[in-house]
C-alpha cells in the first residue's frame, strides 16, 4: 500500500504536470479537489486515463472518480480492491 | 445610419437531410438521424449523427472534387442550397462575402496523413494537408461560389457558426457588403469523436438533452447557411424576404476552459444581451432553439439561466441535436436555419426521447412537432468551450 | 481610432532592442524570445498551458497593463493554425494508441478559441469573445470585427491579437512544401533574394480605442484586404484605391512596412506595388525580424505603432529626415490574402 501511494504520488505529478510539487509535498489523506491540491474536473479525465494506463482499471464515468479521487489513499484502495477482484 | 439586414434564403445539410426539403419531412414524423457511422473510420462504436452521403455522394452534390475535405463538401452542399433558395444564382453585381465557420477544418484528411508521417517523416501524401486548416474550407467553397469580396472564418468552438451569422449581419449593417452567404460546418472526424470520449461526456445510446437521466451527447455533421442581404439586394429579390436577425449577442462565461457556471453566467448574458438589442422582452419569444447538448453541465446551466431570465413564463422550447447530434462548429448555423425556418412556416420542433424532465427546472420542453404556430420571434442559443456563448434572435418582418 | 498600446512576444526582445541591435538568426527559423512566464501566469493555469497560449496570455496581460485598461469591452484573436502543440500531442497519440488512452487535456487546449479563452478566463471578463483562423486573413479579420465594435459604440477598448506558433512537426512539414531556405541568414535574406525565406512565429496584441487617451502610440486610419488577386494590376489597383479612400497623397506616406521576405517571386509584388505608388518612399522589411507567418501582420502594426509612438526608424531603403508622421503597411501571403494598414502619429 506505501509503495504503491508513492508511486501514484509520483505519477499524479507526472500526469498533471504539478512541475512546483514534490511527491512528499502531497498527504497520503490530503484531498486532491478543490481545498487540497486544487484539482478540477480536466484533472479528473486525466487520473481516469493514469488508472487506465498505468494499472489497466476502467471507470465507467467521470461520477465514479469523484470518490475514488478523494485522496492518494482512496485511490490506492480502490486499485488494491479492483486487483483483487480480478486476481 | 446602420442598414437593415434580412434573412433572403437557407441552406442545410445534416444526418436528417442533405436539403431543407428533407429537414422538414425528418422534423415532421420526428425522425433522428443518430445510428452507428457508416463512413467514419473509428474503432468506438458510439452513436453518431452522420450524414448520409460518402464524400463521393457529397462531392457530386457539390460540383467538387471528391478528395477534398468532408467539411468543405458539405459546406458546398448547404451554401449552394442557400443561393439557390434565396433566388441568388448571380451574385455578381453585388458585393458579396463569405461568413464560415468549423472547428475541424482538414483535419479528416490530416488524420490520413499522420498515420504514414509517423511511420517516416519523409512520407504522407502532402496533398491531404494542403487544405488542413480551418480557413481552407471556406476558401474551397467560396471559390467554387465566385466569392471573392470578402471570405473568413471563426472558431469559437460549438458557438462558432452563431458568431458568423451576426457578423455577417454587422458586415452588412455597415454597408460594408450587400449579401453575405454566413453559416458553417463541421465534419465527424476522429479527432473530435476521441476528443470529447476523453472529456467522457459522449452518450452511448441516443442522447436525451434536458432530461433528469441526460448522459452526454451525441456528434453530428453538417453543415449549414442563411443569406443575408441588405434592402437594397431585398428589394431586387423575387420573393420578399419574411425575416430578420433582429437581435445578436456574444459573451464569455470566463469560469472554466470547459465547464459551465453553475448559474450559467455566460448563457444568461448571452441571451439578455440579444433580447436588448433585438429590443424585446422575454415574453416576446415564441420559440427557443436550445443549446441543449445532453451533457449533465450544459444543460443544467442552461436551464438555470433560462428560468432566471424567463421567469413564469416560458416560451416553448426544444434541442433540436436530439434529432442531429451535436455538429459542433454548424450547429449554432444549423439552429439558425432552424429558426428561421420555424418562422416560415410556424413550426416548433420537438425535444425527441425526454422522458423525466429535469427536477431543478420550472419548465418542460416540447416533446412533439407542431405546425401552424404563430412564431414571430424565435431565440437561439449557441455555447461551447472556452465560455464562448452567443444567443440570435431572429424575427418575422 | 486609436492604438493605445501595443506589445508583442516575437523573435525579437522588444522594440529598443529591435531598432539597435535587431537579433540574427540562422537557418530556417525565427522563434520567439520568451519571457519568464511565472511572474504573469498563476502556476494552476500554466500548468496545463501550451507554448502558444503563454505567449498569448503574456502578450495580452501586457498590452493591457501598457494600456492601463483593467477589462475590455472585447477581446479578439486571428490565428491561422491555433494551438499546434496541442492538436499534434492529441493527433500522434491517438494514431499510436489506436484511438485509446487519449489526455483530455490536450484536446481541449487543441481548440482555436483556446488563447481568447483563457484570456478571459485571467481577466473574468464576460466580455464579447470572437476568434477567427482564416488563414492570411486570421488577424485582419479580428481587427476588422474590433474596428466595427468601435464604429457601432458596441465597444469603447478592444483587445485584438495574432498569434501563431511554429513546432517542430509543423516546421517539418512545412519545409516539405520547400517554403523555406535551408542555411537561411536574417542578415542576408534580401542580399540577394532567392528561392524560400525563413519561418516565423508570434503573439502581437493592440489594445484599440475609439477614444484618444493622450497616450496612444498612433492612430489606425484603415485597413483593408484583398483577396486572390487576378493580376499584378489588381494589386496595384486595390493599393491605390484604398489612399485614395483615405485621402492619402503618395507623397504624404513618410514610410512603407512591407512584408518582403527573401522569396524573390514573394518579393517582386512588393516592390512592384512600390514603383506603382511611388518608388521615392523609404521602405522598412519587417519580416527579417519575425519570419514569415500567416499572422505575421499583428507583428508589423506592432513595430509601425512603436516606430509613431517613439519616432525611431530604420530603413532599408531610402533615409527619414524626421520622424515619419504617416505608415502605411503592406503584407501578403502567397499573394492570395494581401492586408494594408494605415497609421499615423497621434
Amino acid at each position: 500500500m506505501e509503495n504503491l501511494m508513492a508511486d501514484l504520488k509520483k505519477q499524479i505529478i507526472a500526469q498533471l504536470n504539478l512541475k512546483d510539487l514534490q511527491p512528499e509535498d502531497i498527504g497520503d489523506d490530503q484531498p486532491l479537489f478543490v481545498e487540497g491540491l486544487g484539482l478540477d474536473s480536466i484533472d479528473a479525465l486525466e487520473l481516469i486515463v493514469l488508472l487506465q494506463q498505468e494499472y489497466q482499471i476502467k471507470l465507467a464515468s467521470a461520477e465514479e472518480g469523484q470518490s475514488v479521487f478523494r485522496s492518494v489513499r482512496t485511490m490506492a484502495q480502490y486499485i488494491t480492491e479492483r486487483r483483487a477482484k480480478t486476481a | 445610419m446602420f442598414k437593415p439586414v434580412f434573412i433572403a434564403g437557407s441552406g442545410i445539410v445534416s444526418a436528417i437531410g442533405s436539403n431543407v426539403a428533407q429537414h422538414i419531412a425528418s422534423f415532421e414524423t420526428e425522425s433522428a438521424g443518430i445510428g452507428q457511422h457508416r463512413y467514419l473510420q473509428t474503432r468506438h462504436a458510439l452513436p453518431v449523427a452522420e450524414v448520409m452521403h460518402s464524400n463521393s455522394g457529397l462531392a457530386a452534390l457539390a460540383g467538387m472534387a471528391d478528395d477534398l475535405p468532408r467539411t468543405a463538401l458539405l459546406s458546398a452542399v448547404a451554401a449552394q442550397e442557400a443561393l439557390r433558395d434565396a433566388g441568388l444564382e448571380d451574385i455578381s453585381r453585388w458585393r458579396t462575402g463569405f461568413v464560415s465557420a468549423n472547428t475541424v477544418g482538414g483535419m479528416d484528411k490530416t488524420e490520413d496523413f499522420y498515420a504514414d508521417f509517423m511511420q517516416d517523416a519523409a512520407k504522407g501524401r502532402l496533398r491531404n494537408l494542403v487544405h488542413h486548416e480551418c480557413g481552407a474550407a471556406s476558401e474551397l467553397v467560396a471559390d467554387r461560389l465566385g466569392i471573392r469580396n470578402y471570405v473568413t472564418t471563426i472558431s469559437t468552438a460549438c458557438s462558432s457558426s452563431a458568431n458568423a451569422v451576426f457578423f455577417a449581419a454587422r458586415l452588412i449593417r455597415q454597408n460594408f457588403l450587400d449579401i453575405v452567404v454566413a453559416g458553417g460546418v463541421d465534419a465527424l472526424t476522429r479527432f473530435t469523436l476521441n476528443g470529447f470520449n476523453t472529456l467522457m461526456i459522449l452518450d452511448k445510446q441516443h442522447c436525451q438533452p434536458f432530461d433528469e437521466h441526460r448522459r452526454g451527447l451525441n456528434l453530428g455533421e453538417g453543415a449549414g447557411y442563411l443569406v443575408l442581404v441588405s434592402d437594397a439586394v431585398a428589394e431586387s429579390l423575387a420573393r420578399v424576404p419574411f425575416c430578420t436577425l433582429s437581435g445578436y449577442s456574444n459573451a464569455n462565461d470566463a469560469y472554466h476552459q470547459t465547464a459551465s457556471s453553475p448559474d450559467g453566467t455566460g448563457s444568461y448574458l448571452a441571451m439578455s444581451g440579444a433580447l436588448n438589442k433585438a429590443g424585446l422582452l422575454p415574453g416576446d419569444i415564441d420559440y427557443i432553439n436550445l443549446h441543449g447538448t445532453g451533457t449533465q453541465n450544459n444543460d443544467i446551466a442552461e436551464g438555470t439561466a433560462i428560468a432566471k431570465l424567463f421567469e413564469g413564463r416560458y416560451p416553448p422550447m426544444s434541442s433540436t441535436k436530439s434529432f442531429t447530434g451535436h455538429t459542433l462548429g454548424a450547429s449554432g448555423a444549423l439552429e439558425a436555419v432552424f429558426s428561421v425556418l420555424s418562422i416560415q412556416h410556424g413550426m416548433i420542433y420537438p425535444n425527441l426521447r425526454l422522458a423525466t424532465p429535469m427536477k431543478e427546472l420550472p419548465f418542460t420542453p416540447v416533446t412533439r412537432f407542431q405546425k401552424g404556430c404563430a412564431v414571430r420571434h424565435v431565440l437561439s442559443n449557441s455555447f461551447g468551450f472556452g465560455g464562448n456563448c452567443s444567443s440570435l434572435v431572429f424575427s418575422k418582418v | 481610432m486609436y492604438i493605445r498600446a501595443a506589445s508583442a512576444i516575437s523573435p525579437q526582445s522588444g522594440f529598443e532592442q529591435l531598432m539597435t541591435a535587431p537579433a540574427v538568426y540562422t537557418g530556417s527559423k525565427l522563434t520567439c524570445v520568451e519571457p519568464d512566464y511565472t511572474a504573469t501566469i498563476d502556476p494552476k493555469m500554466l500548468r496545463r498551458m501550451s507554448r502558444i497560449i503563454r505567449m498569448g496570455v503574456t502578450a495580452a496581460k501586457h498590452c493591457l497593463q501598457e494600456a492601463d485598461i483593467q477589462q475590455p469591452d472585447a477581446i479578439i484573436m486571428g490565428t491561422a493554425y491555433g494551438c499546434l502543440a496541442d492538436t499534434e500531442s492529441f493527433l500522434r497519440r491517438m494514431v499510436e494508441f489506436k484511438e485509446e488512452l487519449l489526455n483530455p487535456t490536450a484536446f481541449i487546449q487543441s481548440t482555436h478559441n483556446t488563447v481568447g479563452a483563457q484570456i478571459a478566463l485571467m481577466l473574468k471578463c464576460h466580455s464579447y469573445n470572437n476568434t477567427y483562423v482564416h488563414r492570411g486573413f486570421s488577424f485582419e479579420s479580428a481587427l476588422l470585427d474590433a474596428m466595427s465594435l468601435l464604429l457601432e459604440s458596441e465597444a469603447q477598448h478592444v483587445l485584438v491579437g495574432g498569434v501563431d506558433e511554429i513546432t517542430d512537426t509543423s516546421h517539418a512539414l512545412l519545409s516539405r512544401f520547400g517554403l523555406y531556405r535551408a542555411d537561411g541568414s536574417t542578415e542576408t535574406l534580401y542580399e540577394p533574394s532567392g528561392k524560400g525565406t525563413m519561418n516565423g512565429e508570434g503573439a502581437s496584441f493592440l489594445l484599440l480605442s475609439n477614444q484618444a487617451s493622450g497616450q496612444d502610440c498612433a492612430r489606425l486610419v484603415g485597413m483593408h484586404t484583398f483577396y486572390k488577386p487576378a493580376a499584378m494590376r489588381e494589386v496595384e489597383e486595390q493599393v491605390v484605391l484604398f489612399l485614395k479612400n483615405h485621402h492619402i497623397a503618395p507623397a504624404n506616406i513618410d514610410l512603407m512596412v512591407c512584408g518582403d521576405n527573401g522569396d524573390t517571386a514573394n518579393d517582386s509584388i512588393y516592390q512592384q506595388v512600390r514603383a506603382a505608388i511611388n518608388a521615392e518612399i523609404p521602405f522598412l522589411r519587417f519580416k527579417r525580424y519575425c519570419g514569415e507567418y500567416p499572422t505575421a501582420g499583428a507583428f508589423a502594426l506592432w513595430l509601425s505603432a512603436h516606430i509613431l509612438k517613439t519616432g525611431s526608424c530604420i530603413a532599408d531603403y531610402g533615409s527619414l529626415h524626421q520622424p515619419p508622421r504617416t505608415i502605411l503597411v503592406h503584407h501578403h501571403s502567397n499573394n492570395t490574402h494581401h492586408s494594408l494598414f494605415l497609421l499615423s502619429v497621434c
